[in-house]
């Protein structure tokens, strides 16, 4: 069996890459995010940011009460680009050509 | 977008890219506030071409939390000014050879800029690109609707009068240029601190004085702003003022596909541009009118549907094959938009040991390879860049800005 322990399974980040981010400094759940790519897959970290924090705080680089997941960004699941020029316009955006 | 920098990781000995702890020496003399691309691109050259310089960079949040972070990664030499074509000339050059320099993976790619013009204003703007770039040497071919759609099969391109294409034009991963530089300029003596910002400054005996929002404080003999779109609060505090203001720019990705496409494309007519990144995602963006409620002009970084929406009805009437691809974040950056368009580099109006590298108009990440040493070699031993007159902070005052450039994109 691999020893390998998968954090992100969408964007396969290991246990030692998480590792190496602390080695090297980065100690926090958006620094992690942003030099692993954790949480930047289909599941956009539902399913690994609560795993992350709880090796941050096994290891001392964060306490319980301060865990927090990184910027949600929407749309909350991923969506069609068919279905979202479908949607009628919110406010009246800017369609028209700028042109030039 | 994945794993960007497991490569890097897994060399021997990492090593560090700043942390809050990093400690301080009560003088140096230059303090970089800003670590975007910027920022760090200038203190690894500053710290290589001026040995025994003591340099600190200051960062407010962490590594990649500001506008380097947050952009689509594209590089090209397709200007409208000479000056630009060869300044991104110089820039696509140094991408090269930089992730063996930097020691990491860079993701870049070039894989080529297709634009596509549909109107008769955009044509003619293609050919006098075309003409401007065989005049300075950049390899921009005109090419018809037909040949644009055998470069991306998948165009809608009915209404096309025009296309051009550079194959040296390419897309890179914004977030490893930014652990690059970083590691290579602390590997270099640069003392990195993150999560501590500048509360205020203050002009001093030789230099200045920066207070920090850790109640520390840092004599500098010159201190450099690259903090781009926020860069307005420590010019106030000088009562320096500069034209500069932040506009708020939205981008997505997409759920990850096989590589199928392979330039960046971007159709002129609605500023609409996009790419699919070297880990498969589309990554696109759009020019879109400010929101009537003024919060386009605010450093807001909100998401907002009426850009999901806007997006997504140009996109799928130019590719109408992306109909079934999903949206999987929406992200926001501010571009640091300067009046005529070019960017703010240089000593400040009054204040010559304040040097600003500010002002690029959502153009900052692709110019920065070839910003960062071309200002670290003026400020190391005076030698000026041609672009460096023509970027001269000074200008507005003088009356003498005026625009040049036509092919600002977003």
């Amino acid at each position: 069996m691999s020893e390998r322990a998968f954090v992100c399974r969408c964007e396969d980040v290991t246990l030692t890459e998480v590792e190496h981010s602390l080695a090297r400094g980065l100690a926090t759940v958006e620094e992690i995010k942003r030099y692993t790519g954790l949480g930047t897959g289909p599941c956009q970290g539902k399913e690994c940011v609560a795993l992350l924090c709880r090796i941050l705080i096994d290891r001392g680089a964060l306490t319980a009460a301060a865990a927090q997941p990184f910027t949600a960004r929407p749309p909350v699941e991923p969506v069609t680009f068919g279905s979202l020029a479908a949607a009628p316009d919110p406010v009246g955006a800017a369609d028209e050509d700028a042109d030039a | 977008m994945s794993a960007p920098a497991s490569g890097a990781a897994s060399g021997p000995a990492p090593s560090p890219m700043g942390s809050p702890r990093e400690p301080l020496p009560p003088a140096v003399d230059v303090a970089i506030v800003g670590a975007g691309i910027m920022g760090l691109a200038l203190a690894y050259h500053l710290a290589r071409a001026a040995r025994g310089l003591k340099i600190a960079v200051l960062e407010r949040s962490y590594l990649v939390s500001g506008a380097s972070g947050r952009n689509g990664g594209g590089l090209r030499m397709q200007w409208g000014d000479a000056g630009n074509v060869r300044l991104m000339m110089e820039s696509i050059d140094e991408c090269k050879g930089l992730a063996q320099a930097l020691g990491i993976n860079l993701w870049f790619r070039q894989g080529g800029y297709l634009f596509l013009a549909r109107s008769e204003a955009g044509e003619r703007r293609l050919v006098r690109n075309a003409e401007l770039h065989a005049e300075v040497g950049a390899p921009t071919r005109l090419l018809t609707a037909a040949e644009a759609q055998a470069i991306v099969p998948q165009l809608a391109v009915d209404d096309v009068r025009l296309a051009s294409f550079n194959p040296e034009d390419g897309v890179v991963f914004p977030w490893p240029f930014v652990w690059g530089y970083a590691s290579q300029a602390v590997r270099h003596g640069v003392a990195l601190r993150t999560h501590t910002g500048v509360a205020r400054v203050e002009p001093g005996r030789e230099g200045y004085q920066l207070h920090l929002s850790t109640g520390e404080t840092l004599r500098a003999r010159r201190v450099v702003n690259a903090t781009g779109a926020w860069s307005h609060a420590l010019n106030r505090d000088l009562g320096i003022h500069l034209p500069n203001r932040p506009h708020r720019h939205e981008i997505l990705s997409s759920e990850p596909l096989k590589p199928f496409l392979d330039p960046l494309v971007v159709d002129l007519g609605s500023g609409l541009y996009f790419s699919q990144s070297t880990r498969g995602e589309l990554v696109t963006g759009i020019t879109l009118r400010d929101a009537p409620d003024g919060s386009d002009t605010a450093l807001t970084l909100h998401s907002s549907l009426r850009f999901l929406g806007h997006i997504s009805r140009t996109l799928v009437r130019l590719m109408p094959i992306v109909a079934g691809m999903k949206v999987l974040r929406q992200w926001t950056g501010p571009y640091d938009v300067s009046p005529d368009g070019d960017a703010i580099v240089g000593p400040s109006p009054g204040h010559p040991d304040f040097i600003q590298v500010c002002g690029f108009t959502g153009h900052g990440f692709m110019m920065a390879p070839a910003v960062g040493r071309l200002l670290a070699r003026y400020m190391a031993d005076g030698t000026a860049h041609p672009m460096l007159a023509r970027w001269d902070p000074s200008r507005f005052a003088r009356g003498a800005s005026r625009p040049r450039e036509d092919m600002i994109i977003g």
